[in-house]
């Protein structure tokens, strides 16, 4: 490990001089080059084994907008007081340093399939062998009437951490005594299925702290959502009172917001609002429907190496692809980067490719040392990404059950950052 | 970012004041604190063995960091440059909670809350650290085994490349560099410790919703090449 990283430096430096040389980048030398698009649990996960794994045999490129990246996983955290935003932020350093990947802060904004190449905001063309695409997830337009980019201030999504979380925080803490914070929960498929859910009990345990008489609003398209038992079993234990949710059967899939007004209008009732967070419906980021691999709004893969069905040569990981049953979520995310990165690095150097597996645990905080997850294995088949077993947690759990599932998963997020970010 | 994390547990421990455990304990009930707490790890007595940890004869006033063949956490190995030396105060401090003492230590071990039960288990290590030739005739206390497993099954020789390949599910929680804080460190186990807490979780002995998952889809030979590479992960 130490010695390949020394090994590195020198690639990391021969990068960098690329970078000031003109437009095409990595033509100098035949190394085999990937493409990683998305710093996130998929994306940096993947640039991150191709690098280690292939001991500077393969060229890896990965392209991310953001200097600092913060973690969905646990913003919820954030907003409930469980952690510092600080906390949640990364930087890709050391993907740089010590793994000698090309980090590019740019946007990808193009892909020839035909020429393999990709083109960026910063007028750079990057030529690839495999491209790989994690871009997470975008909204859909017009998917809540009233809201759209442009009212992402008023009526935050918070949806894609960073200042949207914080913005969202600083939002329920003005509310007026007694007010109300309303959330527009999205429809299926969408990041992080247990993630809305989680939100409300952080926003509850924040609220119970500095605004105990406030209420939550919550409009939810769906019958039935990730860890209900469990989630509406702490509702009633930690926040009796002060959660409503308004499924489909009373119009919560009907629903309007007025982000000047704040106002939201579900079936046709108009409620006056003190913060609203808007989760609209998601697609794939919108790099994958530029390239062309989208079917409706997601990028349809193949299992085994998660190959577009529509290119074989570009691969989608995470909440961008349609892949079967793993939820989107960071982990799932992390366990299909590693599948990628095995089977990439076997097709561009001929090292041995392991069969695909695949595995997904999502922790919830539902209230100070109340933990709960949910989890499942999957496995690679002809047609999709198939569940093989799986477990939740049980309602009634002894509160010493709970505590340590609490700590379990800040173990977890400790050890999934340093998995994506070395 | 794992410095920072560890803030809170630091300001946790510092607001309850911090109680020394009194020299002079009770080495009897000490040796039940130490087969209860210690001994899935450690081993003291004649013919201690290293095992996930290292063996504890002696330890008393020796240095940190010197015991032969055993792959020390980084973090420990810069306490123990440094100049870390065991006595009864250090020994306290670390076992009342360890990772604050050295922050990534491998050690998996929450930490020993009670003054008084840290007095009777040093005042039990104590016994075998006076002079080599005092440590008494008794068997070494042997790891606290809660699962059997078939001989024939734990002389499968794994294959560390597919273990690495395999331990790339292992590390989206447990870290690779041994860290551990919440999820347990699981590097450098002797292979045979390894495997027979696997096919505890894959035979449901031992309890744990996502390790008996993980566990239960891996194949004998599969949980043996895990074994491999973890044992040597440097």
């Amino acid at each position: 490990m130490k010695l390949n990283r020394r090994a590195f430096i020198g690639t990391a430096a021969a990068g960098a001089a690329t970078l000031s040389a003109p437009m095409v980048m990595g033509a100098a030398h035949g190394k085999p080059r990937v493409v990683v698009v998305g710093g996130g649990a998929g994306g940096a996960t993947a640039a991150r084994y191709l690098a280690k794994d292939s001991n500077g045999e393969i060229d890896v490129t990965l392209i991310e907008p953001t200097r600092h990246y913060y973690t969905c996983f646990f913003s919820n955290l954030y907003i409930g007081g469980f952690r510092s935003i600080d906390s949640i932020g990364h930087s890709y350093g050391t993907l740089a340093s010590e793994y000698g990947i090309n980090v590019l802060h740019d946007w990808a904004t193009g892909v020839d399939r035909d020429a393999k190449t990709v083109s960026t905001a910063g007028g750079y063309t990057l030529p690839y062998d495999r491209l790989i695409l994690s871009p997470g997830i975008d909204f859909v337009d017009g998917a809540v009437p009233g809201w759209d980019i442009s009212a992402q201030d008023r009526m935050p999504h918070a949806y894609k951490a960073g200042s949207q979380t914080e913005l969202l925080k600083a939002q329920i803490e003005a509310m007026p005594e007694g007010g109300t914070y309303a959330m527009v929960a999205p429809p299926n498929p969408f990041r992080c299925p247990p993630g809305p859910y989680e939100r409300v009990s952080m926003v509850a345990h924040l609220l119970k702290q500095i605004n105990p008489t406030a209420k939550i609003l919550i409009a939810d398209p769906k019958q039935n959502f990730s860890k209900q038992a469990l989630f509406e079993e702490g509702w009633n234990r930690h926040y009796s009172g002060m959660i409503e949710r308004i499924g489909p059967d009373f119009g919560g899939g009907n629903v309007e917001v007025d982000p000047e007004a704040m106002t939201v209008t579900i079936d046709g009732s108009v409620t006056n609002v003190d913060a609203c967070n808007v989760i609209p419906a998601m697609k794939a980021g919108r790099i994958a429907d530029i390239a062309g691999i989208t079917e409706g709004n997601w990028a349809p893969v193949n299992a085994a190496d998660l190959s577009s069905k529509m290119d074989e040569n570009i691969h989608v990981l995470g909440d961008a692809c349609a892949q079967g049953d793993m939820p989107k979520s960071g982990f799932s995310a992390n366990s299909q980067a590693k599948v990628c990165a095995n089977a990439v690095r076997g097709a561009l150097t001929g090292s041995t490719v392991f069969p695909a597996r695949f595995a997904n645990t999502c922790w919830s905080l539902i209230d100070t040392d109340d933990g709960v997850k949910v989890g499942a294995t999957y496995e690679a088949t002809e047609e999709k990404i198939a569940k093989v077993d799986g477990f939740v947690s049980d309602t009634g759990e002894s509160a010493e059950v709970r505590a340590a599932t609490y700590q379990e998963s800040i173990g977890w997020y400790d050890g999934i950052t340093a998995d994506m970010f070395g | 970012m794992v410095r920072r994390a560890l803030f809170p547990a630091i300001l946790i421990a510092g607001l309850g004041g911090p109680v020394a455990a009194q020299v002079g304990g009770d080495p009897e009930r000490g040796e039940v604190l130490f087969r209860s707490d210690c001994a899935s790890c450690h081993q003291v007595g004649q013919g201690a063995r290293n095992r996930v940890g290292p063996h504890l004869n002696g330890i008393f006033d020796r240095q940190a960091g010197q015991i032969e063949d055993f792959r020390y956490s980084e973090d420990m190995m810069l306490r123990a440059n440094a100049g870390l030396k065991w006595d009864f105060e250090s020994l306290d401090r670390y076992i009342e909670n360890p990772r604050v003492f050295v922050s990534r230590t491998r050690m998996n071990y929450a930490g020993m809350e009670s003054a008084e039960d840290r007095s009777d288990l040093l005042a039990y290590l104590r016994l075998f650290s006076a002079d080599p030739a005092n440590i008494p005739e008794a068997a070494p206390t042997a790891a606290a085994v809660d699962h059997e497993v078939a001989p024939e099954i734990l002389a499968i020789v794994g294959d560390p490349a597919y273990g690495e390949y395999l331990s790339t599910e292992c590390t989206s929680c447990h870290q690779e560099s041994g860290a551990a804080n919440g999820i347990p460190s699981i590097t450098n186990w002797p292979a045979d410790v390894f495997v027979t807490a696997m096919h505890a979780y894959k035979e449901g002995v031992r309890e744990h919703n996502v390790m008996e998952m993980m566990a239960s889809r891996l194949s004998n030979e599969e949980i043996a090449a895990l074994a491999a590479y973890f044992e040597n992960i440097e």
